[in-house]
């Protein structure tokens, strides 16, 4: 299990990219997550579960998370996610390489 | 992938809009590059976006390359987060001398997964120092596959200021090349940075393979195919490099020894010039204009 400690963010709001904010949460709040996008009905579900599979990937169990969509790839939105969490000072064991 | 390299364009790392389409345009090979498109508070984030593109983007027939940072200013790192990705190669940047590429070299093994092709060298030649070490920097290593040329800080070092016709670099150009053919190894040519200027563009490209150049660095997209264009062997040549070939295979058949064409005697050099005419030629089968 690892913790966040300090709000960080990953990303611009450049078409084709994301911008992601991680903040820490409270002891048991669970993952929280907003998403802003313009194809929020299609793909809302599908960018919240790439989201938590890198979430999950860290360790991180509580977590307030913001997603403002511009249209990223998968790719690219794993990548500002895992920036991120890097930079919101990741406390604990994370498995295997990131 | 790496076997012609006649263009390879640079794409910022740091932004997946040019990373996502850098395939698209056809170059030998894209540069995606964590060092000078990326501001410094980026590194990370761009580390992160090019090692997830190295991986799921589809690059096409373009060669994948990383030009990573100097191993003092943030290159290891780079190498940690991408290596695995596999790239073809990394380009490294400010190269001064062997110990460099060894250096990235020992990296790249240590990073390297079992069973993963190994990841080669271009080296980046943008310092006087570089330069007057080209050869033992072209030697340095056996992933060393080529030497590229910056002029833009080489110049700047030099005190010496950027023209059209490239007259300030034209003895740091030959110098690399002999550098590079001594060694063996392929030379790519410093990039032209007037992305309106075709016709400049198209006589820098004319001029370095002139010089012996098989390759030039692109900034910009709608350099490629000019520099394909120019670079690519002409039909004429393309009949030349065949009627070469087929005139050595008939020596080999009667077991001639030396063997000329139009009267002019094919030695090793020769061969190899057809050799890569037409291998050149594969990538563009109508062959290039007339020149």
């Amino acid at each position: 299990m690892t913790t966040l400690t300090k709000p960080a963010q990953a990303g611009t709001l450049e078409s084709g990219d994301v911008v992601v904010t991680v903040a820490p949460a409270e002891l048991g709040s669970g993952i929280e997550i907003s998403i802003e996008s313009l194809v929020l009905l299609q793909y809302g579900e599908s960018i919240r579960r790439t989201v938590l599979a890198v979430v999950e990937h860290y360790g991180v169990v509580d977590a307030a998370m913001k997603v403002v969509d511009r249209g990223a790839l998968e790719y690219a939105l794993t990548a500002r996610t895992k920036a991120a969490l890097e930079r919101a000072g990741l406390v604990g064991e994370v498995d295997g390489d990131a | 992938m790496l076997d012609v390299l006649r263009s390879m364009l640079f794409v910022p790392g740091n932004n997946p809009a040019m990373l996502q389409a850098a395939g698209v345009f056809g170059a030998d090979a894209v540069i995606l590059d964590l060092e000078d498109a990326v501001a410094l508070r980026e590194k990370d984030a761009a580390r992160f976006l090019v090692a997830e593109a190295l991986q799921s983007v589809d690059f096409k027939t373009s060669a994948k390359v990383v030009r990573i940072n100097t191993l003092e200013t943030g290159g290891e790192e780079d190498l940690r987060r991408i290596v695995a990705c596999a790239p073809a190669a990394v380009l490294a940047p400010k190269v001064q001398s062997a110990a460099d590429i060894q250096a990235v070299a020992g990296l790249l093994e240590s990073l390297e997964q079992p069973g993963q092709a190994p990841v080669q060298i271009i080296a980046l030649i943008e310092t006087p120092r570089g330069l007057a070490e080209a050869y033992a920097v072209a030697t340095a290593h056996a992933r060393l596959i080529a030497l590229a040329f910056g002029a833009e800080d080489y110049t700047a070092a030099l005190g010496a200021k950027r023209t059209r016709d490239g007259l300030e670099i034209m003895s740091a150009r030959s110098m690399l090349i002999n550098a590079a053919a001594a060694a063996g190894v392929a030379a790519i040519d410093t990039p032209f940075t007037d992305i309106n200027d075709e016709a400049g563009l198209r006589a820098d490209v004319a001029l370095a393979r002139q010089l012996g150049y098989k390759g030039k660095l692109a900034i910009h997209p709608r350099q490629v195919d000019i520099i394909h264009e120019v670079m690519n062997p002409s039909a004429e040549e393309i009949r030349w490099a065949q009627r070469v070939l087929a005139v050595l295979r008939q020596a080999e058949l009667e077991g001639a020894g030396a063997v000329s064409l139009d009267g002019k005697m094919i030695d090793a050099p020769i061969e190899l010039r057809a050799r890569h005419v037409l291998k050149l030629a594969e990538n563009n089968p109508a062959g290039g204009a007339e020149q």
